[in-house]
């Protein structure tokens, strides 16, 4: 147990810090301060779960920042599938059946297929990855992820020309998920990147968190995750990948097109219509005793993703 | 909270018996036919009639039930316990992962909930003819404005941390936040106006003022619709919505009732 948390925890020397990280040296001061007491906490909460094991070697990709405690991580959710509350995932994801579990990939692709869970499991290499996490709503976590890059995947399937985009399918089963008797979306939630965000090495598919296979409430067994955008465009228990020409349109735009945009990129220049995105709330951190911390461009990920969007109007293409 | 609850409790035992209207109790008019939220229009005969809103103390109304300074005392410790709740849960480190949304949403809530509550002392008082409800009214607007102050202040410590810029910038830019402070500037002169002095200055106009009421509850629940409607889930407001509108429809049929049986009065 305690050497599974000091592997997963432990930067690798490759590690490059990015500039906002080292620029900011008062919290990585108190980073380290805090670092011996949360190890225990850490410990003591992974046990409690006592999921599944599922390791990955670390990865220079990841960021040294404090990582949430894991109850909030397994316990702060939005999964509106199971509620609209962020203790209802926790407190209804239990009946979720996650075996057996296919993923058909289909549409401009030259090998469409369907792959069960236990072949994605095996088809590369798992890394843990701790990514920066921006809920849209103004909250943040840092979450330590299992995984490997999604581009893995789309390798295999062999994308035609013909594809610009990718568009995840999410479960919808009425008889596990009783949110979805609620109209808050339009069901199955989708989700869509292009592919180039799609094929960029931090895009994640993500199969553990915290070491473990990820609990039911955080996306079982099977989610995507994008650091540099707001936590809604990483779709959970994903049962369909289809590649197309045209932009597929995101659940979250359908329902509020003025709100959600279909790239919704980290961007504290680019508010929210009903609040501001300059900030945001760490979870477990900031609050009762600490101001909100400024929230970077492209969460703090500019120096691998930027580029991606050179040119773009980021105020337009929100 | 002492600043706001506790004068509360000390003027609304003695407001009954000064209130405007409790001064000419003798001519009081039959209880059904007093128009309660809105006073008869200066046209009427019965305007000289002291309304029920403000003469909850008529010598007639006396009633039976528990005495009124038990009631006061069990309503007051009643509204103290959301604060409790909050105080005990923080004490014990289970406010979840996200403090500082759930004191906000728990004030919220709360500042609504009792500004609801105040508005059905009196529908309730009517229908169960229990008089003595009238005296608790005063308390309970002021702890939904207590509530307000929670709320509010949440948001500009804890959630803010005193960022004036960034406060004005989401009280001009999001209508949401335009109407939460819209509605707490409407509680606020409606707190400041709520002692005997003030009710004695104002006299009638004191009445029309503090119809504002439906207008902060309104602002309210547009306020929490608002915030609720980019996720679609609008079940909640609605649901206060009705509840407002039920208080607000209950009080105009009976003013409506009221003006036909004077106009027939009048007729004969």
């Amino acid at each position: 147990m305690l050497l599974r948390t000091v592997t997963a925890n432990t930067p690798a020397s490759s590690e490059i810090t990015p500039r906002s990280v080292y620029s900011d040296r008062r919290r990585l001061m108190l980073t380290g301060a805090l670092a011996a007491p949360w190890l225990a906490g850490m410990t003591s909460a992974a046990r409690a779960a006592g999921g599944a094991k599922l390791a990955g070697r670390p990865s220079p990709l990841s960021t040294t920042e404090k990582a949430t405690p894991y109850k909030d991580v397994t316990g702060y959710n939005n999964f509106y599938e199971f509620g609209t509350e962020k203790d209802d995932p926790a407190r209804m994801a239990s009946v979720l059946k996650t075996r057996p579990w296919t993923v058909s990939v289909e549409g401009e692709v030259l090998k469409p297929r369907t792959f069960a869970i236990d072949e994605l499991l095996k088809l590369a290499a798992m890394e843990e990855r701790v990514y920066r996490l921006r809920c849209v709503e103004g909250w943040s976590m840092v979450v330590p992820w299992t995984g490997y890059p999604l581009a893995e995947l789309i390798r295999r399937v062999e994308p035609t020309g013909n594809a610009k985009y990718v568009e995840f399918v999410t479960l919808a089963d009425k008889a596990q998920m009783p949110g979805l008797w609620s109209p808050v979306l339009n069901w199955p939630y989708t989700e869509g990147l292009r592919l180039d965000e799609a094929m960029h090495p931090l895009t994640l598919l993500t199969f553990g968190v915290y070491g473990e296979v990820l609990p039911n409430q955080n996306g079982a067994p099977l989610r995507l995750t994008v650091p540099w955008k707001y936590g809604f465009k990483s779709g959970k228990s994903i049962v369909k990948i289809r590649f197309t020409e045209k932009q597929p349109v995101s659940s979250w735009t359908r329902a509020a097109p003025q709100e959600y945009g279909f790239f919704s990129n980290v961007n504290p220049d680019v508010p929210h219509p009903r609040w501001s995105q300059a900030t945001e709330r760490r979870i477990g951190e900031d609050g009762f005793l600490q101001k909100k911390r400024k929230t970077l461009p492209f969460n703090g990920y500019s120096e691998q993703v930027a580029s991606l969007y050179a040119g773009m109007d980021l105020r337009k293409n929100f | 909270m002492r600043g706001t609850a506790d004068p509360a409790a000390t003027r609304a035992t003695t407001s009954s018996a000064i209130g405007p209207g409790a001064a000419t109790p003798g001519a009081a008019t039959p209880r059904a036919s007093t128009p309660s939220a809105a006073t008869p229009s200066a046209a009427t005969p019965s305007a000289a009639t002291p309304s029920a809103e403000t003469s909850p103390a008529r010598p007639a109304a006396r009633g039976s039930g528990p005495s009124p300074g038990a009631l006061k005392v069990v309503v007051f410790l009643l509204c103290l316990v959301p604060l409790a709740r909050v105080l005990v849960l923080g004490w014990l480190d289970r406010l979840g992962s996200n403090p500082v949304e759930f004191v906000t949403r728990s004030s919220g809530t709360w500042t609504l909930v009792l500004l609801l509550a105040a508005l059905a002392v009196t529908p309730l008082r009517r229908l169960t003819g229990w008089n003595r409800l009238a005296r608790i009214r005063r308390m309970v607007g002021l702890f939904a404005f207590f509530y307000g102050c929670l709320h509010l202040s949440t948001y500009i410590w804890l959630d803010q941390w005193f960022d004036w810029g960034a406060i004005a910038l989401d009280v001009l830019d999001r209508p949401f936040i335009t109407a939460g402070m819209a509605t707490w500037l409407v509680l606020l002169i409606l707190a400041l106006t709520s002692t005997d002095a003030m009710m004695r200055r104002l006299g009638r106009r004191w009445q029309r003022l503090h119809r504002l009421v439906y207008l902060a509850a309104g602002l309210a629940i547009l306020h929490f619709a608002w915030h609720k409607a980019g996720k679609n889930l609008l079940g909640e407001p609605l649901i206060y919505g009705l509840v407002l509108a039920m208080l607000l429809g209950l009080r105009l049929w009976w003013h409506w009732r009221a003006a036909r049986r004077n106009r027939s009065v009048l007729a004969s």
